[in-house]
């Protein structure tokens, strides 16, 4: 079991160290950061003070083992805009996203997953063609044109609600319905299949034909097998939390991580999309590993395989 | 007796299994030692349960697996080495047929294009004649042309195993291997197709090595049947013989639990314990934990197989040992 | 009065029919086997019975047991039924158990549904389950999951579990097909020696003729969602009169005794959505005569404990026996 995880810990960290190679890379590929914050009009000598400030001017390959240095020793740079720590900025936003996300999170589960298991015990039935229905205009719907239909309805023609900001709970209400609904479709989705794989097995026969009264074959033989896939998209929704908002954000112009990130990389504000990145990178991949622990506590086939190591 | 066309000498081939994601890899001998000879125009069965290797040695037989020692002779010559030319030219001469023609056939094609595509891939014939020997193929294995339009899905499973025939005849082989060709289809459909392979074997000359679990259709289609366990022959011998009066405590068993109408279970040899696990196969004879008659040597000493009066072979201390000297004396 | 009394039982799924009017009976402590090709409605008949088709199945006729009706009873009434007095096992034993919940979580739970037994009792009483199938070390196996025993002992556990509300009759669908030889003959075994010591009924559906043979009294042989033949088992096998089940005797290999050609039926079952007319047999019977293809027909006793739906029976017995139809 401990080498189990030794090794998902490893391809973990590998992942993050993937990941925030890729943006230093694109990042850098994709303009001067000097130019973009000073502006062109900037006299050369400015710009030149500026690079050699922010070590721009020394070769690439030395930034890069530079900058992963200063990760190993927990330093994720300072802002080029206003020189605070990047972390600083970033942290401070957090909670604003979890504002949003977090519940959005309670009501993707609290809607999506009934809604699926209803559809998929009443398979055929009209609820179960409206939820799927709803389903797929969920999903293919996109965020941002969801966003604005609510901020039309509800804010332009009906007047209830805010349009953007922060200033009460009521700003935050458009901006977690928009989040919730996409995600609770997919959900919905998700749940309603792997129970009905889960209900068309033998085995929840063999509970039927033993006079387990259908209820109970439902909550006790049916659910727990279908856990274990609505787990994995579950584990996803988890990793998007921190950053899951960017469009929403946008729209509402709510200053959360997501508002961050679009401000900073409009900006070429390195130290900051390279520290949002990262973060991101790692609820990922802490939500994976979060995973594949409930796979082993929710399938005992897979357990047994870990017990063996 | 014809000359060989397929010989066996002392064929092994081990794999190796990981117990768990993580767990140490062991050595299981799905095929140890198997010696067989297959003479033109006869057929040989090979039966055993799951894990005996039966399926493993088909495949070498074919070419489709190398042995990791002995050798496979066809016709005389040894195996060409895999994807060579000389490979292919011998591969046409032997065909193999599978228990799921569902699986065996592309659900996307009619299935006239399936049985034409080996006469493609040999490039045999012009495109006329090639479209000539689909039809009478497709006589031979008694559809109409017709079906030959159809696709996978809209034949029946004997249809389908039909087609697979068909498609395995195609090159004209000298040999084929079936692996329990018709163990997924109903009784009476599975008379059809045994019959058929025995109408084809006459008229062709083939010569088949038959794969299967089940004794009746083994003995109904073959004139030696070699019965495996653990990768092993245990025992060998003319089928109806073997059947009649089976040696080895194993093949007794498996004789006496093939149900029969109109005989009840009384006195059914009923095995012990769990079928067997080539991972972990016991020491001596593999079969000791679960034979009725087993003594001291079969635990420590792996039974040779040796030859029992004039046409049958038999690896067992108890038929072979001084032991069975004694037993018959007495 | 019989255990278990059909009528007239059909099922149709989305208007095609599967089950044309089962008639059966059961006496208390009798195996009767139920042969047939796939598609015969031998398993339906029975998942019909005891409520356990999908939703969509059209259901008509009846099924009493001890007189009662079961086929339109509530689901409180049927949970009684199922696993208390009718228990199932089936055919892939493997997929047959949870796989998620350990082996004492699913007995048990038979246990609790179907006896009045409480804390240890309960536990106790799965032990000896386990122990009487044949499980060795039954208290330390009751913590495993299904995917750590072989088939033949997930078998074994199917049992113990269907005998666990000590039902009157086992309802066994296919139960050695998925298992090898060796561990047929043992399972096959196991059963029986349950039947002398509980004195239960079993229903042995099977296409294999000789596992039937062997293991039951009586037989009836379905076809295309009928029986078409029903006989004691010596009498079926000895002498059969439908040309079906004739066809089906014929169709398989003999074991010993001299090699014969296989007498195989030809054509194929026909598709139930396009049943031909009358006797469904009729397009594959070489006995086959016009008034074959004008009516269905019925079950009818030929002797006191066999009945053919057959019209053509006595041309049929006439050509077993190898004398000339005048």
């Amino acid at each position: 079991m401990g080498r189990y995880f030794a090794i998902r810990i490893g391809r973990a960290a590998l992942t993050i160290v993937l990941v925030v190679t890729f943006a230093f890379v694109v990042l850098r590929l994709s303009g001067d950061p000097a130019l973009m914050i000073l502006g062109p009009e900037a006299p050369p000598e400015v710009l030149a003070a500026f690079r050699k400030a922010w070590g721009l001017d020394d070769p690439i390959w030395f930034q890069y083992l530079d900058y992963f240095g200063a990760i190993a020793k927990g330093e994720l740079g300072r802002s080029m805009r206003d020189g605070r720590p990047a972390i600083e900025l970033v942290l401070e936003r957090i909670p604003a996203t979890l504002a949003l996300t977090l519940p959005a999170f309670a009501f993707k589960v609290a809607l999506g997953i009934p809604a699926g298991i209803y559809a998929a015990l009443h398979r055929g039935s009209g609820i179960d063609r409206a939820v799927m229905m709803t389903a797929v205009a969920g999903f293919t719907v996109p965020s941002f044109v969801l966003a604005l239909l609510l901020v039309l309805v509800f804010a332009v023609q009906l007047g209830w609600l805010p349009s953007g900001g922060q200033d009460s709970w009521r700003h935050a209400i458009l901006p977690i319905v928009t989040l919730s609904l996409g995600g609770a479709a997919v959900l919905a989705r998700f749940t309603r299949s792997a129970m009905l794989e889960v209900l068309g097995q033998p085995y929840i026969r063999t509970a039927s034909a033993k006079g387990v009264p259908w209820r109970k074959v439902v909550t006790s033989h049916a659910l727990p097998n279908a856990a274990i896939p609505t787990v994995t998209i579950l584990g996803f929704m988890v990793g998007t939390l921190i950053a899951g908002a960017v469009v929403v954000e946008s729209v509402f112009a709510w200053p959360g991580v997501g508002r961050l990130l679009v401000v900073a990389v409009a900006n070429r504000d390195l130290a900051v999309v390279q520290c949002i990145l990262l973060l991101v990178a790692m609820t990922m991949v802490t939500s994976n590993l979060v995973v594949d622990f409930l796979y082993g506590f929710l399938d005992p086939r897979l357990r047994a395989k870990g017990a063996h190591a | 007796m014809n000359s060989p066309l397929v010989e066996v000498s002392s064929i092994s081939r081990s794999y190796s299994m990981r117990s768990g994601m993580f767990g140490r890899s062991t050595a299981v001998h799905a095929v140890d030692g198997v010696s067989l000879m297959i003479p033109r125009g006869e057929t040989l069965g090979l039966v055993g349960e799951s894990g005996s290797g039966k399926s493993t040695t088909g495949r070498i037989v074919l070419g489709l697996e190398p042995p990791d020692s002995g050798e496979v002779r066809f016709d005389g010559k040894p195996m060409a080495t895999l994807a060579t030319p000389a490979w292919r030219a011998q591969r046409a001469r032997m065909q193999m047929i599978f228990q799921d023609p569902l699986g065996a056939l592309d659900r996307r094609l009619p299935v006239a294009a399936q049985i034409r595509e080996p006469l493609d891939i040999h490039g045999l014939g012009t495109p006329p004649e090639r479209e000539d020997r689909v039809r009478e193929l497709l006589r031979a294995v008694e559809l109409s042309p017709a079906h030959g339009g159809r696709y996978p899905g809209a034949l029946s499973g004997g249809q389908r195993q039909r087609i697979v025939l068909a498609r395995a005849l195609a090159t004209k082989p000298d040999f084929l291997v079936c692996d329990e060709p018709v163990s997924a289809l109903d009784v009476s459909i599975q008379a059809q197709v045994v019959n058929l392979l025995s109408d084809l074997q006459a008229q062709l000359g083939l010569t088949l090595l038959f794969i299967s679990h089940d004794l009746r259709v083994v003995r109904q289609i073959s004139n030696v049947v070699a019965v495996m366990y653990l990768g092993r022959i245990v025992e060998i011998g003319g089928a109806d013989d073997l059947f009649a009066r089976p040696e080895h405590p194993y093949t007794q068993a498996l004789v006496s639990a093939s149900p029969a109408p109109g005989r009840r279970s009384a006195g059914r040899i009923v095995l012990a314990g769990d079928p067997p696990n080539p991972a972990a196969r016991p020491q001596g004879c593999a079969f000791h934990p679960r034979c009725p008659g087993a003594i001291a040597r079969c635990a420590t000493e792996t039974p040779i197989l040796s030859a029992v009066g004039s046409n049958r072979q038999v690896a067992c201390h108890l038929v072979t040992g001084p032991q069975a000297e004694t037993r018959d004396a007495a | 009065m019989p255990l278990v009394s059909i009528r007239d039982l059909s099922v149709a799924f989305n208007g095609v029919p599967v089950l044309r009017g089962v008639a059966l009976s059961l006496q208390k402590g009798e195996a009767l086997g139920l042969v047939g090709e796939s598609g015969s409605g031998k398993s339906v008949t029975w998942l019909a019975a005891l409520g356990l088709l999908p939703r969509h199945a059209k259901i008509s006729g009846s099924v009493l047991l001890d007189g009662r009706e079961i086929l339109a009873a509530p689901a409180s009434e049927l949970d009684h039924v199922r696993g208390g007095r009718v228990a199932m096992i089936f055919q892939d034993p493997a997929s047959a158990l949870n796989p998620v919940l350990s082996i004492r979580k699913q007995l048990c739970e038979a246990l609790a549904l179907h006896r009045d037994l409480t804390g240890d009792a309960v536990k106790a009483e799965a032990r000896r389950l386990l122990d009487l199938v044949g499980i060795p070390d039954a208290a330390r196996r009751l913590s495993a999951y299904p995917h750590e025993f072989s088939g033949g002992q997930v078998q074994r556990i199917m049992i113990a579990m269907a005998l666990a509300g000590n039902p009157d009759l086992l309802i066994a669908d296919e139960p050695t097909t998925a298992l090898d030889a060796t561990i047929q003959a043992q399972i096959l075994e196991l059963l029986s020696s349950i039947r002398r010591e509980t004195g239960m009924a079993m229903v042995l559906i099977s296409h294999d003729l000789g596992v039937v043979a062997e293991n039951c009294d009586r037989v009836a042989v379905m076809y295309a969602g009928r029986i078409v033949e029903e006989a004691p088992a010596h009498q079926l096998f000895a002498d059969p009169v439908h040309p079906y089940a004739q066809g089906l005797i014929g169709a398989l290999p003999p074991l010993d005794g001299p090699r014969r050609r296989l007498t195989a039926i030809p054509g194929t079952v026909p598709d139930p959505a396009s049943m031909p007319d009358g006797c469904a047999f009729a397009p594959r019977c070489e006995l086959a005569a016009e008034p074959c293809r004008l009516a269905t027909p019925t079950l009818a006793p030929i002797a006191d404990d066999r009945s053919v739906a057959c019209i053509r029976a006595e041309a049929s017995r006439r050509a077993l026996l190898g004398i000339a139809a005048e």
